[in-house]
């Protein structure tokens, strides 16, 4: 009963942070519904057993990566409002949650089988049980450092990669000259003026 | 161990509902970092169904990938965030729709 409980509400508190993060007009409220959706999620993953993923997502997503994206929030500005009643594309939001709503009745309609007959291939795991009497640490500790160790060899070198890139392409170049003056992105939906205002802006500065 | 009593089905279900809600975001939203943030949901509705496969299936490896997962999406925020910051830098307010803007 109580884990039914729990389930429902978190349950609850995922859905509504994820339609929160698309449906809210400012980013910074995005933010914080992806926070709830994150919270809901380990909630569930504690549900399930796995104490030492609870601890990651809360200490990772939650304190690490939306709190980098606040900063960029905040970094380009928090005005940045965006009017949702216009649509710029024709019919992109019905297309969209048509392709949302075919996707989800598909994956419901695998889901539903393989829950109910417990598996895909109807086995249990011989190779790595979960046991009821190590502690989760241990356990995932172990398959980390023993049969999933070149992957995490891996994860290194893609760590390293994406610190040197994210570096790379936020550093300002040397030589830095100022940029002429942004052309503003708010009135290009007039279409080919905007195109050639910006080109001419761009010829004229030094 | 708190108990496994709970139909599977319901975390599968929900975290299909999670993951077509972050590809409806994707789809839908111009703001290049709300279009990041579906994309952290729809990782995260996956991380809940690798959790919820691997306590059916009885395995841990089900949690390890969830790992994996963490680290790519880690790696994926860093640079999806440097490309942000040097394109708003650059054209402050471009949304996804002015993308051939990027062009050489």
């Amino acid at each position: 009963m109580v884990e039914y409980a729990v389930f429902v509400v978190s349950a609850a508190i995922v859905l509504i942070g994820a339609v929160g993060v698309v449906m809210s007009r400012q980013p910074v409220h995005a933010a914080l519904s992806l926070v709830a959706t994150l919270f809901g999620v380990a909630v569930l993953f504690l549900e399930q057993d796995a104490q030492l993923l609870t601890a990651v997502q809360v200490i990772v997503y939650t304190g690490a990566i939306v709190v980098l994206i606040l900063f960029v929030i905040m970094l380009l500005g928090v005005d940045q409002e965006e009017d949702l009643s216009v649509e710029p594309l024709v019919a992109q939001r019905v297309l969209a949650g048509l392709a949302g709503l075919a996707l989800l009745v598909s994956l419901v309609l695998v889901f539903i089988p393989v829950a109910r007959d417990r598996a895909v291939s109807g086995q249990a795991s011989t190779e790595a049980a979960i046991s009821k009497t190590t502690p989760n640490v241990a356990q995932v500790g172990r398959s980390i450092f023993t049969t999933w160790i070149f992957p995490f060899e891996v994860t290194a070198g893609l760590l390293t990669i994406a610190v040197i890139g994210a570096v790379v392409m936020a550093r300002r170049p040397e030589s830095y000259e100022p940029l002429p003056e942004p052309e503003p992105m708010t009135d290009r939906l007039d279409g080919d003026d905007a195109e050639a205002d910006g080109a001419e802006a761009e010829e004229v500065a030094p | 161990m708190i108990v496994a009593s709970l139909n599977p089905a319901s975390y599968l279900v929900l975290s299909a509902v999670v993951f077509c809600i972050g590809t409806v975001g994707v789809l839908v939203r111009r703001n290049p970092l709300v279009m990041l943030m579906c994309v952290e949901l729809m990782l995260n509705a996956v991380n809940l169904t690798f959790v919820t496969f691997g306590r059916m299936l009885d395995d841990i490896s089900g949690q390890v990938i969830v790992f994996f997962v963490l680290v790519v999406a880690a790696a994926e925020v860093v640079v999806g965030l440097a490309i942000i910051v040097a394109v708003a830098r650059r054209r402050p307010g471009a949304t996804a729709d002015d993308v051939s803007l990027l062009r050489g």
